[in-house]
């Protein structure tokens, strides 16, 4: 579960992006740079276009302008935890098959699992406190169990950045610190973790670099200089000038 | 006596067998596909695009009479230009894909019932409509057959990024594992089984082989896999059953075949363990028994 993390790391570059759908653009003009290894919360009102930006970056969603360079790794290496109402949770999937997908990149989607990754694939499950229920179909599990599943499948992609798309939401404290303790981890171990959030206090004790968006950079840097009261107007401001 | 009922019928007479045979065929080749529309919950577009694929039909029977090549790629075409129209629509516009293919797909029954007017007699417009089960030829069974090899090796080989194309498919775009293109081959798929399917059940008919029995197995079997196995034995029965009641009842077999799929589905919404009514009433009678 834990890969050796190349000395230059891997960094993620905006310049000048924007985003939308549908004719409608929900990201403008966001320049900046994740450095390798950091721990950046990504931040904002509804609509301001956070998880348009992490679809920006992950490449499932194409910039109608600008450039989103990754450097020191290929786009599919980064991993993407996406938001639960993402998923089809009626699908007749088991929790074992859908940690396995996280395995794609070694093993194929065509090829047969090995023992190895079936065993790395239980060790994920133990890691994320669902040891035992692999054979549950995932339209089962609660909203939490259902994140921790999800944790697990970005565990099996072992990748050096991973972004995260609200991975807390509907999901108890007790699960959100137990999650939490393992994002750290990965972070301690060289990995960027890029989070869009809701909880402040959380994003306070836990991440030292946050981007606070609203369809433009309100501000990016350290955590403590961004959440400034007046950032925080500014980017309701910003939201209701133009709403998404 | 249980022998004349049920398997005389197909050692007598060759066109029982080559009927059966196709019918077969086109149960390996439908159902599985129909598991993956209705568990997308794509059921209608199954429909839609059956119905999409009649102006091509039409225009190759203008072009070269009941000709089984010519129609069929006029309806491959016809089938494949509405289904990207449709998605090109969709992704483009507020419009959802449901009501795309639908005003696509009336476009098409319009233009296709046009077509076949224009030339052909209503006993033309019939055989389209509700194909010639009891009459296959052997380039109709060889076609269907083809297809239902297509389909079966094909769907061994996406299979997995079928599913978490339907359960999360933007994992499968930031994989690289190409989530438009594996949706556009599973369209392909079911068009190229509801054109080789025409001439069996007809253009109307055919979708009911894709989506009964897949609807039907749902209700017996949790697992995906489980489902395909379970609607192409489903598929087998019906086309089994359909002929012989066609043939003992003198009724028309591409109905009859359809409706013992339907007869099957009913069953199975009454009966089925996977949330059949009698199944969530007791769940429901369990629930209200309890104090708390």
């Amino acid at each position: 579960m834990t890969a050796a993390i190349p000395a230059q790391g891997v960094s993620i570059e905006l310049d000048d992006v924007c985003l939308g759908f549908k004719g409608r653009q929900v990201v403008r003009h966001v320049s900046g740079r994740f450095s390798p290894g950091s721990m950046t919360a990504i931040v904002g009102p509804n609509g301001a276009g956070k998880s348009t930006l992490i679809k920006g970056i992950m490449g499932v969603l194409k910039p109608s302008s600008g450039q989103v360079r990754v450097q020191g790794a290929q786009r599919n290496d980064l991993a993407w935890l996406p938001q639960a109402g993402e998923l089809d949770r009626a699908f007749p999937i088991t929790v074992l098959e859908m940690v396995a997908m996280g395995a794609w990149r070694r093993s194929g989607a065509w090829r047969r699992m090995t023992d190895d990754e079936m065993d790395r694939v239980h060790q994920a499950l133990a890691m994320v406190g669902l040891k035992g229920s692999g054979h549950r179909i995932v339209g089962t599990l609660s909203g939490g169990q259902l994140q921790r599943v999800l944790f697990a499948r970005l565990l099996m992609q072992d990748a050096q950045v991973l972004l995260l798309d609200e991975p807390f939401s509907a999901v108890d404290t007790h699960t959100t610190e137990e999650l939490m303790h393992l994002l750290c981890r990965w972070h301690e171990q060289g990995r960027s973790v890029i989070a869009v959030l809701h909880d402040m206090d959380l994003v306070h004790e836990h991440f030292p670099r946050t981007l606070l968006l609203s369809g433009e950079v309100v501000a990016w840097g350290d955590t403590a200089q961004v959440l400034t009261r007046d950032n925080l107007r500014l980017a309701r401001r910003l939201r209701d000038e133009h709403p998404a | 006596m249980i022998y004349d009922w049920l398997v005389s019928p197909f050692i007598e007479f060759g066109f029982m067998r080559r009927a059966l045979a196709g019918a077969w065929a086109l149960a390996f080749g439908a159902a599985p596909l129909g598991v993956f529309l209705v568990l997308r919950r794509m059921s209608l577009m199954g429909d839609a695009m059956s119905h999409a694929i009649l102006p091509g039909v039409a225009a190759g029977y203008l072009l070269a009479g009941l000709s089984l090549p010519a129609m069929m790629i006029g309806g491959v075409v016809t089938g494949l230009v509405v289904a990207f129209l449709a998605g090109l629509v969709a992704r483009l516009t507020p419009l959802r894909e449901d009501a795309s293919f639908a005003a696509f797909y009336l476009i098409s029954l319009g233009s296709g019932v046009l077509l076949v007017s224009l030339r052909g007699s209503n006993v033309d417009l019939l055989h389209v409509l509700f194909g010639t089960v009891l009459g296959l030829n052997d380039d109709a069974l060889l076609l269907v057959t083809a297809c239902a090899s297509l389909t079966l090796v094909a769907l061994a080989f996406v299979y997995r990024l079928l599913v978490a194309e339907c359960l999360d498919p933007g994992f499968l775009r930031a994989t690289g594992g190409g989530g438009s293109l594996v949706h556009m081959g599973f369209l392909a798929l079911v068009v190229i089984n509801l054109v080789a399917g025409f001439q069996v059940l007809g253009t109307l008919m055919v979708v009911g082989m894709m989506m009964l029995p897949a609807a039907a197995a749902r209700f017996w079997v949790l697992s995906a896999a489980a489902q395909i196995v379970l609607a192409c034995f489903i598929g087998l029965l019906a086309s089994w059953t359909g002929l012989l009641v066609s043939y003992h009842l003198n009724l028309p077999a591409s109905p009859a075949i359809i409706l013992g799929a339907g007869l099957t589905y009913l069953i199975s919404v009454v009966f089925g363990p996977q949330g059949g009514l009698l199944h969530t009433l007791k769940h429901y009678r369990r629930s209200a028994a309890r104090p708390w």
